[in-house]
């Protein structure tokens, strides 16, 4: 009897492995279909990138190149070497350095202290104006745009880096003062304290204790404040054009406006070298950017 | 000197503060009023009334913009939400190459809208596409040409916008489940309740926060929504993929139309409103009740 009951209890263990080996494959499949999913643009863009015009006609989307041609990532970055009508991204590439540099260094920096006053020395109102910059990370920024392109004229930058830099700093300041706001409040108020029965000042605190504990969250806004900026488009299209605009929005000019024969191994090459930048910083950091994103808007 | 000691929170705080009172409120307001005037190529100071809201909701082409505006967004968050929370529950199931799968399920986030859009128009070909690798292998009546169709070019979008946007609706719900406290789903096994039971009856009623702040992400982005539709469709073909904030940059800066312009950015600027001040004021009801 007791034997009996020993054997089938072993068999419904064995069952109930097998159908878990079931529902594990079932899982991997599904769960890899997704990754196919999501894989497969940049696998076509690759792919493509190193194709001959020819190649691409003859073959098909996921069919591979005959061999590693460079020529269409050269003319994406050099240009074909006339000079009407050729849009390349060497240029571009660089004013998109020279505007995500500073404006995220500002921007964060900004942020850091703003975040640090609102939740270390809390005056009367200061809610109200954290209300502000929270609102101020969900206005769409169609609302602002004449004005502010009347404004980068009268302060006569518009059409340059400046300008840009300024727009940035403007409206991502509501998002790094948010981050930083956030990641300040959970801090214990205690060593604040301590701080200033010590005799200690609101720079001091801010330099010796605050900014030390901050590396987390600062590499949460940096990356964020560079990606936001890196791709921008709407900001970049409005204010600038011709050689003082960034990366994005000479990409969409290089496929937009390219000769009439259309050039899809170099409009490849183009979108890679265009969203090259931020794809290293999240294969590096993805930790910290998808903190960063859970972070500037799952919390309030 | 203890004047500025004790204000000196406050002194570091104005120019923050007057930045953003300025640009961004202060500039809401300029583009509010500019919608009650007759404003052409340049401003114009004097009063109108709301007569730039009747021209604009008199236009068949702003119609079509809040039309495919409806669609994008309905699909959007549909598409985001379910497979974002069927990614987040599977990878939920310790599974191993966990973090290989997340960072690919997530990188499309990284990339801009611009590139995406460059991307899939690629692949949206109608000639060397999707359509042509069909024929490749044996479907030689498979047309796949919503890119250049009206009325399905809008479409076109939704596909782009899902892969760009999913991994992350995926991201917040992980996080969210991870949250949910493992001596729960033990006691409710115990019960006996499976697997399926346990996700739809106690955990998913828990993650109503989590819903919550997926769609105002999600209906955020749908209504901030240009530069897909610009390196996409260009709201092509003809004016059939519009949308509201590409409808707004061709009158402010293409038509010299910067009073309808600014109309139709307030009315952009309500909607969002009308979704995230509520949404902000329960967030930070519930942030308040937890002190």
């Amino acid at each position: 009897m007791t034997e009996n009951n020993i054997q089938t209890y072993k068999e419904l263990e064995k069952l109930s492995n097998k159908k878990k080996l079931i529902y594990r494959w079932i899982l991997f499949i599904i769960l890899g279909i997704f990754a196919l999913y999501y894989i497969t643009p940049l696998y076509v863009m690759i792919v493509t990138s190193f194709k001959t015009m020819e190649e691409i006609r003859q073959g098909n989307l996921f069919s591979l190149p005959g061999s590693l041609n460079l020529t269409s990532w050269d003319v994406a970055w050099n240009g074909q070497g006339f000079s009407a009508g050729d849009v390349y991204l060497k240029t571009y590439f660089w004013n998109s350095v020279k505007l995500v540099v500073p404006a995220v260094i500002i921007s964060t920096i900004l942020g850091a202290i703003n975040g640090y006053a609102l939740t270390k020395w809390r005056f009367k109102g200061d809610s109200y104006i954290f209300l502000l910059f929270l609102f101020g990370t969900f206005i769409p920024y169609q609302a602002i745009l004449l004005p502010m392109s009347r404004t980068l004229g009268f302060m006569g930058i518009s059409n340059s880096i400046y300008g840009l830099i300024l727009v940035h700093v403007v409206y991502g300041l509501c998002f790094t003062t948010l981050f930083c706001r956030n990641y300040y409040i959970s801090i214990s108020d205690e060593i604040v304290k301590a701080a200033r029965i010590d005799g200690a000042g609101f720079f001091k605190i801010f330099f010796k204790i605050m900014l030390p504990i901050s590396a987390p969250i600062l590499v949460v806004t940096v990356i964020w404040q560079f990606t936001m900026i890196w791709n921008d488009f709407l900001f970049g299209a409005t204010f600038t054009f011709g050689e003082e605009a960034p990366i994005q929005v000479a990409l969409n000019n290089m496929v937009l406006t390219s000769s009439s024969v259309k050039r899809y191994n170099v409009d490849m090459a183009a979108a890679i070298i265009a969203g090259f930048p931020t794809l290293i910083v999240y294969v590096l950091a993805g930790k910290y950017f998808i903190r960063g994103l859970t972070a500037g808007s799952v919390k309030g | 000197m203890y004047w500025l000691k004790r204000n000196l929170p406050r002194l570091v705080i104005a120019p923050s503060f007057g930045v953003i009172a300025w640009f961004v409120y202060g500039f809401i307001f300029w583009t509010i009023y500019i919608s009650f005037t007759k404003s052409k190529l340049l401003p114009k100071y004097e009063f109108w009334g709301i007569d730039q809201y009747f021209r604009l909701w008199s236009m068949p082409r702003w119609h079509v913009a809040v039309e495919n505006l409806f669609i994008f967004t309905i699909l959007f968050i549909i598409l985001c939400v379910f497979i974002g929370i069927v990614l987040a529950i599977l990878l939920d199931q310790k599974i191993r190459a966990e973090g290989f799968l997340r960072t690919v399920y997530l990188y499309p986030m990284a990339l801009s809208f611009i590139v995406t859009g460059t991307a899939w128009r690629w692949i949206l070909n109608p000639s060397l596409g999707l359509e042509k690798f069909a024929h490749d292998i044996g479907f030689e009546t498979f047309t796949f040409d919503w890119l250049v169709t009206p009325g399905m070019s809008i479409y076109t979008i939704v596909i782009a916008g899902v892969w760009q946007s999913s991994g992350f609706i995926m991201a917040i719900f992980l996080a969210g489940l991870r949250s949910v406290d493992d001596e729960i789903i033990k006691a409710a096994k115990i019960d006996g309740a499976g697997i399926v039971s346990v996700y739809t009856k106690i955990i998913l009623p828990m993650m109503r926060p989590v819903f919550m702040s997926a769609i105002v992400i999600l209906v955020h982005l749908a209504i901030k929504s240009y530069d897909l539709v610009i390196a996409l469709t260009a709201g092509g073909p003809g004016i059939s993929s519009d949308m509201p904030a590409v409808f707004m940059t061709q009158m402010a800066f293409h038509r010299s139309e910067i009073g309808l312009a600014s109309a139709s950015a307030i009315m952009m600027f309500l909607t969002v409103s009308a979704i995230v001040v509520p949404y902000l004021y329960s967030e930070l009801k519930r942030e308040d009740d937890r002190k």
